[in-house]
């Protein structure tokens, strides 16, 4: 089960993930996304800080929006993960194809950034 | 110990799947990390094939057993009757052109082989057993 809740903050789309993300609630996560880029928002941060468990499901989603993002000029930084979370991440390697930050501080600065 | 688990091929039960491994890893005082990377390989394991295998009927079951004792490796087994889909056979595409393809699998066979020590598969009398193995840290 995972709840979503968005929120702007500096002209930025805050989603915020709470619980868990597997093959019945990826779905969620894709929505929650494709409804902040349709209503025009070019900076996404996606807090982590109560995300619980995320599978392959979860991690495909972040995968799909790379080239479209890439070819909108649209910026996405994602904060907060649990040492579990962040490792699920680190096996697959995608910290080199995502932006992760550690806290919501740091990723406004490094959405600044990219 | 042994441990087994009846699962309908929802994927609404993923998170049953998911408590029922952590529970049983628990009790034995496995290493933390390790229990949260082998539900995550168990539940890769049990979506596809509820998916792929079984269309998600809830109707279709398959078990799901583990073995713990201390000392030896961790032993997951998934048994169905359902098609066969031997991971081992299937080489991952890289990193980079899953997102150039805007692919959302292949991911999760890439998780399983990496957490996983091995990965058998076994056929006989009409069902086919799964193995996962993983040595793991006793507290």
């Amino acid at each position: 089960m995972i709840h979503i809740k968005r929120l702007q903050e500096d002209g930025a789309d805050v989603i915020a993930l709470i619980g868990e993300i597997d093959a019945s609630s990826s779905i969620e996560l894709d929505l929650a996304i494709a409804k902040s880029v349709g209503e025009g928002f070019t900076k996404i941060l996606v807090d982590c800080s109560s995300l619980e468990y995320i599978s392959s499901a979860g991690l495909g989603v972040f995968m799909s929006y790379i080239e479209e993002f890439k070819d909108k000029n649209i910026k996405m930084v994602l904060f907060g993960m649990n040492e579990k979370v962040a490792n699920t991440f680190e096996i697959l390697g995608l910290y080199e194809l995502l932006t992760i930050g550690k806290d919501k501080v740091q990723a406004k600065k490094m959405i600044n950034e990219l | 110990m042994n441990y087994k688990y009846n699962v309908g091929c929802s994927i609404e039960n993923l998170k049953g799947v998911r408590d029922f491994i952590r529970g049983a890893l628990k009790e034995h005082n496995v290493a933390e990390l390790q229990i949260s990377e082998m539900v995550l390989a168990l539940d890769e394991m049990c979506s596809n094939l509820m998916i792929h295998a079984h269309q998600c009927n809830p109707d279709e079951l398959f078990e799901l057993h583990i073995k713990v004792d201390k000392g030896n490796p961790v032993v997951f087994e998934i048994i169905d009757d359902g098609t066969t889909f031997d991971i081992n056979q299937f080489s991952e595409p890289a990193l980079g052109n899953l997102v150039h393809e805007k692919r959302k699998g292949g991911l999760g066979i890439r998780l399983v082989k990496s957490i996983m020590d091995k990965i058998e598969y076994q056929h006989s009398s009409g069902k086919n057993i799964c193995r996962l193995t993983k040595t793991v840290e006793f507290k």
